[in-house]
């Protein structure tokens, strides 16, 4: 069992749709390529995508549809054209990661609709990363309510699955870094990250993965989603699931293959190879939870518990 | 021509789970039961609609959202099936509808004269979202109207609730001048729920009502509260509250559609009509109408 490499890639859509707008959308596009051309050169198995444009609530959702077909049009970005895609999934890694999920005190499930609005960030990283379908792949939701320990333990799941399917994997965190946008259209020539403190903070954080600092970036999540990120869901959790997938550590080789501002958000593409070279400065001080026993509710009553199963009315 | 006329307002939530329960032909997964009270209740709010005559359904939805302002669907016909991204276990809906074009387009120009963002939406691959349609179909399920769907632009997460209000009442004002200038006679929906923490779990029988419950107390009251004033007209009262509300109890007004509604009844400061208040795992959902005409159209 192995993960060959690890990737934060960003999903919006202009690299894909309209790279030629603006020189910055060119280098991610052409990063997704260089992208594209390493996991090719990989003997890997499968695509592993976490991606934060796919909310969810009820637990976590996995795609098991072996191929979703569709035209997709993304919500904000509609004027810059429709997307088809036919993709290529794998139902039976899907249902060992719900196993795997189950197991650790998870709420998951998969989904296997046709129709089933695959989000934009997925649906770019899949297109432009494995245009072929080469390898099949498998999409893990990112529930709005998870904060740390979940979104561990679904990493440390994917984790079992793959070491019981004995299979190599390369795992794809989609996200931006930081996701503050301009709220009026703007000329695509002049693009620029929303503000310094947003562009600072990401370059710190591009700087530790540089270096290979996967699980120190992992536990500076909290700090980065007050610092960097518009609070739209608990966390800045893209990190804790790649971490906790990859093993928890230090030992990585990395690459940033390019670092832009889409919309005033701000997109990299990085590269994580596992390496026997662990950087310096680990800094591992955060709980390492195995297992999701239900949130701790430290502010609340019993009767305040989230839970529909009938587990919270004993 | 004549001047339009805004003929009824409704906050008129979304929740799959009852179109699920209801068992349209239109969507796939099929329920035994489930959210009686929610339904009836908009069982009543058609009834209270069979007697008038309108032209067009105008819904605010938060579940088309958007960042760069305010959206608005410009493409004449859709036709398609919506899968909801969270319950897609419950709704699997095949879709047809008609989009009145020129009030869209209306509104949204009005909106930009009073300074706000705004953008048609043309493409034609687009999927309208799912509270817009389930909205829709519990109000009026023959789909022989067309409609004018409107975005919630997320500024309660980029700004804060205060912000996201500001916005909305200047829509809502702007989607009554559009509305009047056009001589269409409009229906008005708010596509969103109250109080909205969720259960993270379902049961494995989503429609088993022994599981049903709102998620807090808190919230409950908070609803409670949120309907008395609307009972009683106080609607600029309400307003003011709704910020603190919409926090207080993660509510869906933070989407701005109960605010851009009220602007757009101008205030009303008659009783609406709560036809029903439920939970849909966990929260709190509430089918409201104001009769706007039979008071005259006027707050």
């Amino acid at each position: 069992m192995s993960v060959l490499s690890g990737w934060l890639v960003p999903g919006m859509p202009h690299p894909y749709l309209c790279p030629e707008k603006n020189r910055g959308w060119q280098k991610l596009r052409t990063a997704y390529e260089t992208a594209r051309q390493s996991i090719e050169a990989l003997d890997a198995d499968l695509l592993v995508i976490y991606s934060t444009y796919w909310p969810s609530i009820i637990g976590h959702q996995i795609q098991a549809l072996p191929n979703p077909v569709w035209t997709h049009v993304d919500e904000e970005w509609h004027e810059l054209g429709s997307i088809h895609y036919n993709l290529r999934m794998d139902p039976e890694f899907a249902e060992s990661c719900r196993e795997a999920c189950v197991a650790r005190g998870l709420h998951a499930r998969t989904v296997a609709y046709h129709g089933f609005p695959i989000d934009t960030g997925s649906v770019v990283a899949l297109k432009l990363l494995n245009p072929d379908n080469r390898l099949p792949a498998v999409i893990l939701s990112s529930n709005v309510y998870s904060d740390r320990a979940e979104t561990i333990v679904l990493g440390k799941a994917c984790r079992d699955a793959l070491a019981q399917s004995n299979r190599r994997a390369v795992a794809i965190s989609v996200s931006a870094l930081s996701n503050r946008l301009f709220i009026e259209p703007i000329d695509p020539a002049e693009d620029r990250i929303h503000s310094l403190k947003d562009d600072e903070w990401n370059r710190k954080y591009l700087e530790f993965l540089q270096l290979g600092r996967l699980e120190d970036v992992s536990q500076l999540s909290r700090q980065f989603h007050r610092e960097a990120r518009v609070h739209k869901v608990t966390n800045f959790k893209p990190f804790w699931w790649l971490a906790a997938f990859m093993g928890q550590n230090n030992c990585y080789r990395g690459e940033v293959h390019a670092y832009e501002p889409v919309h005033g958000t701000g997109a990299a593409i990085v590269e994580l190879t596992p390496t026997s070279m662990a950087a310096r400065d680990l800094e591992y001080d955060e709980d390492d939870p195995d297992a999701y026993a239900g949130d701790r509710n430290v502010l609340g009553s019993l009767n305040d518990a989230p839970g529909m199963d009938g587990d919270d009315e004993s | 021509m004549s001047e339009g006329s805004i003929v009824l307002g409704a906050l008129a939530p979304h929740p799959p789970h009852l179109i699920y329960a209801e068992n349209p032909p239109q969507n796939e997964p099929r329920a035994e039961c489930g959210w009686e009270v929610l339904r009836w209740g908009y069982e009543r709010l058609r009834r209270s609609l069979a007697d008038k005559s309108f032209d067009v359904l105008v819904v605010f939805s938060p579940h088309w959202q958007t960042m760069v302002g305010t959206h608005f669907l410009g493409v004449p016909h859709f036709k398609s099936i919506s899968v909801d991204p969270i319950f897609p276990n419950l709704f699997r809906f095949h879709y047809e509808l008609d989009v009145d074009v020129t009030l869209s387009e209306a509104i949204c120009e009005q909106a930009a004269q009073m300074g706000m963002v705004t953008k048609m939406m043309r493409n034609p691959d687009f999927r309208v979202d799912y509270g817009t349609i389930i909205s829709c179909h519990l109000t009026h399920p023959a789909w022989d109207k067309p409609i004018v769907a409107i975005s919630s632009h997320r500024s309660a997460k980029l700004f804060n609730t205060e912000y996201m209000q500001a916005n909305a009442l200047k829509l809502g004002e702007a989607t009554r001048k559009a509305v009047l200038a056009s001589g269409k006679r409009a229906v008005l929906l708010a596509s969103n729920s109250l109080s909205h923490r969720h259960f993270v779990t379902e049961p494995p029988l989503p429609e088993d009502m022994s599981k049903e419950h709102i998620t807090h107390h808190g919230q409950y009251l908070w609803d409670m509260r949120m309907l008395d004033l609307m009972r009683k007209g106080k609607t600029r009262e309400l307003i003011d509250l709704m910020p603190d509300f919409t926090d207080q109890t993660i509510a869906e007004t933070d989407s701005g559609a109960l605010s851009w509604l009220i602007a757009a009844l101008d205030y009303p400061e008659y009783g609406a009509d709560v036809h029903a208040y439920g939970s849909v795992i966990g929260t709190g959902n509430a089918v409201v109408g104001w009769d706007h005409e039979s008071y005259g159209g006027r707050s």
